[in-house]
């Protein structure tokens, strides 16, 4: 018998009550089959991070929630600095500010199924990826502090991208507040040559094809056209936001030790966001969030390169930027009341409903663009926030389908070769640098995107406005 | 019976390493091998050059966790693969000589690279047969 037995407090969304040392109940988004695939490893997550001093609400998990360390992944966690809040680097993850932003090209998936072979071999010598690759771009450690503190900017004001490119990312493109000097020296180390890469694992670069519209109101302020292609980039901060979050991560399990924070799960540490080492992480947390925009700015540009290259008519704005592993300082109605709260997004994306001032203008009207990727070969959505999920979960929503089937499984189940020709089959043009790598993404290993994405839909969370299929898939 | 190993061990998401040794600081080693395993065949790498890591600290856990946190800045801060550890171990802390070479993408063909250690699952503890294993869940 499982020990937690959450139930059903409206369709789709599940709660488990507040027991123990849990301050707050946890909330699950999900329907009876995405329930049963979390099993109790998300419950007992949640119920973990719902004893932290300061959290509000309730301890959340989307419905892409899998098991994760300390916090599931597609868990989303607010904190209250005036309550005592804390803010954990093990919250956050290691691949800080890992996001996914989409970019309009305005040619037809026609167009681009007859030139598929050339761009994709294009794509795969212009995009570097893999790992330990060194080909990005060497950047002196001035330079580094430029764009730690200004992010997207800094990229654009290299000639990265245009100007236009900053409206249509989180903040502006530059997350405030950022501190490289928070940032060791060791954690710079980790970027050498790599400013500008896509790494490897589940990061990926696809140009895919708008096969559905579901909300024609949203659509046409997105930009998005049935038929047209559109090219979505999943990267994040590169090892600099990988050593940032080891090396918070141990000092906070020293910290929470002497602010006497009982850790149920020392994947938890954390620390009083009003503490130096609280205020330190944010930081250099903010510098990993900046670290990535300029990354996937940089990459932006080198993919309309190459895609203009081959159709020099291409029209090619930014839809959007989203960032998955974040703790971002937010205002919120909470019981009636405007509340400043520090929101840890884990595997999950911030998904703001209309109105709200941080959104670009164009998109003011019909909520923030939700960029949900598929697994490898399946359809990836873009989704719209909206006010109830402002409500029901402070404007969050799933970030991708969820890993079901562990990596050493995949290798044994689904070699590499097997994966590229069960790919082709299916349309979809495969570059990758590692076979191993390959295997470990097939799609079978994840959850089914299209039920996480109507379970997003059905409770809320945020409204379905286009599917996306693959058509090139360029893998780290 | 083969008393000096490693092997992964199964993760929904990512990856569990393990050493298993007659000593803590053999399980350590092969720890170390079965984290390089992660990212690339161990037998493609050569011993060329060496590196020393050092940790602090007297708790046998937090010290793997922090070695294992070592190696993977190695490889991927400084570009360094490698194929054998000698580890020595005291009240202080751990030392720890690493044989391998600089990071060679034709050659080593490295897969995926390893973001970081986790607490999930750490444990170093002497199991029944005597056998020291050492052991924890990284992100991939």
């Amino acid at each position: 018998m499982s020990r937690y037995t959450p139930y059903k407090i409206a369709p789709y969304i599940y709660r488990l009550d507040a027991q123990g040392p849990m301050r707050v109940p946890a909330l699950i988004f999900a329907d009876e089959e995405l329930m049963a695939q979390m099993e109790d490893d998300v419950f007992r997550q949640l119920s973990n991070v719902a004893t932290l001093p300061g959290i509000v609400m309730g301890a959340m998990a989307m419905p892409d929630a899998h098991l994760g360390y300390g916090f599931p992944i597609g868990g989303v966690g607010a904190f209250d600095p005036r309550k005592g809040g804390v803010v954990s680097a093990g919250g956050v993850g290691f691949d800080i500010a890992c996001g996914v932003r989409t970019i309009l090209t305005g040619i037809t998936e026609e167009k681009v199924a007859a030139q598929k072979k050339l761009l994709a071999d294009l794509l795969y010598q212009n995009i570097p990826a893999g790992m330990g690759t060194k080909k990005g771009l060497k950047i002196s450690d001035k330079e580094m502090d430029r764009m730690l503190s200004q992010g997207a900017l800094w990229a654009v004001s290299k000639g990265f991208g245009e100007k236009s490119d900053l409206e249509k990312a989180e903040e502006g493109g530059t997350a405030s507040g950022a501190d490289p000097q928070a940032v060791s020296s060791r954690a710079r180390q980790r970027l050498d040559r790599e400013v500008g890469t896509l790494g490897s694992g589940n990061h990926y670069l696809e140009v895919q094809a708008v096969r559905e519209i579901y909300d024609p109101e949203a659509a046409e302020a997105f930009g998005l056209r049935k038929g047209d292609a559109v090219i979505s980039i999943h990267c994040g901060s590169r090892g600099l936001g990988h050593q940032v979050a080891t090396e918070y991560i141990r000092l906070m399990v020293d910290e929470s030790a002497s602010q006497k924070i009982h850790l149920p799960d020392r994947d938890l540490a954390c620390a009083p966001i009003l503490s130096s080492t609280g205020q330190s992480y944010l930081g250099a947390m903010r510098a990993a969030i900046n670290c990535a925009l300029a990354n996937r700015q940089i990459l932006t540009h080198l993919a309309r390169e190459t895609f203009s290259g081959v159709f020099p008519d291409a029209r090619m704005p930014l839809l959007y930027d989203v960032c998955h592993n974040t703790c971002r300082e937010e205002k919120h109605s909470l019981n009636g009341r405007n509340t400043t709260l520090f929101v840890h997004r884990k595997g999950a994306t911030r998904a703001f409903g209309p109105g709200q001032q941080d959104l670009p203008p164009a998109y003011r009207g019909v909520g923030q663009p939700v960029l949900v990727g598929g697994s490898m070969g399946t359809s990836s959505y873009i989704l719209a926030g909206t006010s109830e999920g402002m409500r029901s979960s402070l404007g969050s929503a799933c970030h991708g389908a969820g890993r079901v089937m562990s990596r050493k499984q995949a290798i044994k189940k689904y070699p590499g070769r097997q994966v590229i020709d069960r790919l082709q089959k299916m349309n979809i043009e495969i570059r990758g640098h590692s076979f191993k790598g390959l295997a470990e993404e097939a799609p079978e290993t994840y959850k089914e995107v299209d039920r996480v994405v109507d379970v997003s839909h059905n409770s809320g969370l945020a409204r379905r406005v286009a599917r996306l299929k693959p058509l090139i898939c360029i893998k780290g | 019976m083969k008393d000096t190993y490693w092997k992964h061990l199964e993760h929904k998401a990512d990856i569990g390493i393990q050493g298993v040794g007659p000593s803590p600081e053999l399980a350590f080693a092969q720890a170390g091998i079965a984290l390089m395993a992660v990212v690339c065949d161990p037998d493609s790498i050569e011993r060329k050059t060496t590196r020393t890591v050092k940790c602090r600290g007297s708790d046998l856990e937090m010290l793997f966790y922090d070695f294992i946190n070592e190696l993977i800045y190695l490889i991927s801060g400084e570009g360094f693969v490698y194929s054998h550890l000698e580890v020595q171990l005291d009240d202080h802390g751990l030392k720890a000589e690493i044989y391998g070479e600089p990071l060679e993408s034709t050659r080593h063909s490295p897969a995926v690279e390893v973001k970081g250690a986790s607490f999930s699952g750490l444990k170093v503890f002497p199991d029944h047969g005597g056998l020291f294993k050492a052991q924890c869940i990284v992100d991939v």
